[in-house]
């Protein structure tokens, strides 16, 4: 099956997994293939390598879609009958136009925007690229300009990290018990009762009184804001369970990445999240076949010095060793996918950062399966 | 010790801790992620925030904020602690808390590597080495308790941020350690690091470059075996050669890359061979210690694998 087939009919394609294994790349080559086939696309990076982003013509500071130009899509070779455009996400920013959009007044904004804690939320913390960029990714479904969204997800330590996120901050940010807390005559208070005072004191003695300030002020800021945030949260996750929504799993073959696969599957399943598939890079495809490793010496004999001939049996056989491991982390993989596909692509000569390797990532991805056993038999014959 | 995911970091993190233990120091290796990985490695039965010795002189632990926070409150507040801690709303503010679960994190770290341990009967270690959050968050995690400290102005957390701060900051005390692949990203995103670690006034002591593929070609031999590709009529023989072509240009690219880090940086750097073999057991482990070791006192040779 390939990528195009698995994306029929979808409207956002999240790119999951753990950080290092092509997940970037991956999702500008699938855009670029979807485009390709017609769609007006819309990849959303979170940090993408230097030269990717030159040769998709990224500018940091913009915080929306821009069109790669036709013409930087020129190299790849690939006829384009949609459009393909590209964005990199500024967490800050978008965090900011956030409060923007959602304050009662720009006054409002202006004083939440300048909040010490607001400022602490919105930039220092591990968490707000995860929460950006599904609220980027929401904004953008909405506003509807496009066929199909792809986000490539923030290279969080684990997966859930970035699944959580949103919930995490919307229950900061709503904190209905905290404000009851904080404002000691509100109905919370009396509500509590003593043990609440006990409490209070307890938390002033941990904290310090200024940090207790400062969020009663960012609170009392946000106001009335925080139901929007809930209604907002409680509308991103229904775009992220719809059907129109698919999961892709982004994985090397190594066996610390399928674990955690294994563990993003099992999560995305819990959560009721549509998935899709996995992509699996930078795979060593079994080279032998049906051939016998003793062979290989005897085969150079001929046509090598023997101290060559060493050499690149030696390299043959490690070579083996990393094929046999991938096949099996790819079959502990299987059984997890209730027969959604796997999409293997091999291991390239080198990085892959321009138009070129692009293209070359996407030829696996959007080939039926036949065609990429072709492929894939070509490398290695 | 930081590095983005999948560069082998908690590998090298326990390679690093069977290198302190065989020099003689009570070394311990922290957990943040909550995955209990070194105990697995090591066929441990897997034990949640308790120092576990895994072989003489060598511990871990895996920590997370929910324990560290008990711990702190029954520390710091005595009887009221637990009250305080098992409140829910207690909970719910500390953990919604931008930054809360870092500090108490980097505080649980900062308490194991007090030579005057807070935990009763915790004896002190010589050497804590900590598996930190993949690069963007492990800077994080270094300047929350700097963060707290301001936020806070006064109070026991900004007095306890302050101390943390001051002991990440202190190069007698705290090395930052980072390991990274010999890849455009992975390189990129150390070049960085070194510049957000320059910015918050802290230095990158060492970079250690993860699974380097051996040079196995000279040039010379590259040109036979292209030549003797065109002739070849064997197609295992040439499968053969074509791998042995394809891992050298890998190998040149990776090259590349190390010589990109190398001019971009001050800090040590030590190489360490691509090993052949996975899952890795404690025999590579110890190999791959023996491997690090040769590569911190050689820093320009890669260190060679002894098998």
């Amino acid at each position: 099956m390939s990528v195009a087939a698995l994306l029929e009919g979808k409207r956002v394609c999240v790119c999951g997994g753990s950080g290092g294994v092509g997940k970037t790349t991956t999702s500008a080559a699938i855009a670029l293939g979807m485009a390709a086939q017609g769609a007006k696309v819309a990849v959303v990076t979170i940090d993408p390598a230097k030269r990717l982003a030159n040769a998709l013509g990224l500018e940091e500071l913009e915080n929306e879609p821009r069109r790669v130009e036709p013409e930087r899509l020129a190299p790849s070779g690939l006829e384009i009958r949609g459009e393909l455009w590209a964005m990199m996400l500024d967490p800050k920013r978008t965090f900011d136009d956030l409060i923007e959009r959602l304050a009662p007044t720009p006054q409002r904004a202006q004083e939440i925007l300048g909040n010490r804690v607001y400022r602490e939320l919105s930039t220092a913390v591990s968490g707000s690229q995860e929460f950006t960029a599904i609220a980027k990714l929401y904004d953008l479904d909405r506003e509807g300009d496009f066929d199909l969204l792809v986000l490539d997800t923030p290279p969080s330590r684990n997966a859930l990290d970035f699944l959580e996120a949103p919930g995490r901050l919307t229950s900061f940010l709503e904190g209905r018990a905290l404000k009851a807390f904080l404002r000691p005559t509100g109905i919370g208070m009396r509500f509590l009762g003593r043990p609440a005072g006990v409490l209070l004191g307890g938390l002033r003695k941990i904290t310090g009184v200024d940090l207790l300030a400062d969020l009663s002020t960012f609170f009392q800021l946000l106001g009335g804001m925080t139901e929007d945030f809930s209604r907002r949260a409680a509308q991103v996750e229904k775009m992220l369970k719809s059907d129109s929504t698919a999961f892709l799993l982004i994985t090397s073959a190594q066996q610390e990445s399928i674990d955690e696969a294994i563990w993003f599957r099992r999560t995305l399943e819990k959560g009721d999240l549509p998935f899709a598939g996995v992509v699996v890079n930078r795979v060593h495809h079994d080279i032998l076949g049906d051939g016998d490793e003793q062979q290989v010496g005897a085969e150079l004999a001929g046509l090598l010095t023997p101290e060559l001939a060493t050499l690149v049996t030696q390299n043959f056989h490690d070579y083996h060793v990393l094929a046999r491991r991938d096949e099996q982390n790819i079959a502990r993989l299987e059984p997890e996918l209730d027969g959604r596909p796997v999409l293997l692509v091999p291991h390239l000569d080198d990085d892959v950062h321009d138009i070129e390797g692009l293209l070359r990532i996407h030829r696996y991805l959007f080939a039926s399966a036949e065609e990429r056993a072709q492929m894939i038999a070509e490398v290695v014959a | 010790m930081t590095g983005k995911g999948g560069v082998g970091k908690s590998t090298v993190a326990i390679a690093l801790g069977l290198l302190g233990a065989r020099s003689g120091l009570r070394t311990i290796v922290v957990e943040l992620a909550n995955q209990e990985r070194v105990q697995k490695t090591f066929e441990h039965q897997a034990e949640h925030f308790r120092e576990v010795e895994l072989a003489p002189g060598l511990f871990t632990i895996s920590i997370d904020p929910q324990h560290s926070m008990d711990e702190y409150l029954r520390i710091r507040v005595g009887p009221i602690g637990h009250a305080i801690g098992s409140s829910r709303l207690f909970q719910a503010f500390a953990m919604a808390t931008p930054g809360m679960r870092e500090l108490l994190s980097i505080g649980k770290v900062w308490e194991l590597a007090q030579l005057q341990r807070k935990t009763r009967g915790a004896a002190p270690y010589d050497l804590v080495i900590v598996d930190a959050p993949a690069t963007g968050h492990g800077v994080g995690i270094l300047r929350t308790p700097r963060t707290f400290a301001e936020i806070a102005r006064v109070g026991p957390i900004a007095h306890q941020g302050r101390q943390i701060a001051a002991t990440i900051a202190d190069p007698s005390f705290t090395a930052i350690v980072a390991v990274a692949l010999p890849e455009e990203m992975p390189v990129n995103e150390i070049l960085t690091l070194a510049d957000a670690l320059d910015r918050e006034g802290l230095e990158l002591e060492h970079v250690i470059v993860n699974a380097v593929y051996p040079a196995r070609f000279s040039e010379e031999q590259v040109g036979e075996l292209d030549a003797a590709l065109a002739r070849s009529e064997s197609s295992l023989g040439s499968t053969a050669v074509r791998a042995a072509l394809s891992e050298h240009l890998r190998s040149d690219t990776q090259r590349e890359q190390i010589a990109r880090l190398r001019s971009g940086l001050e800090s040590g750097i030590a190489e360490l061979p691509f090993l052949f073999a996975d899952p890795l057991g404690r025999p590579e482990l110890e190999q791959v210690a023996d491997a690090l070791a040769a590569g911190l006192n050689e820093p320009d040779r890669a260190g060679e694998v002894v098998t």
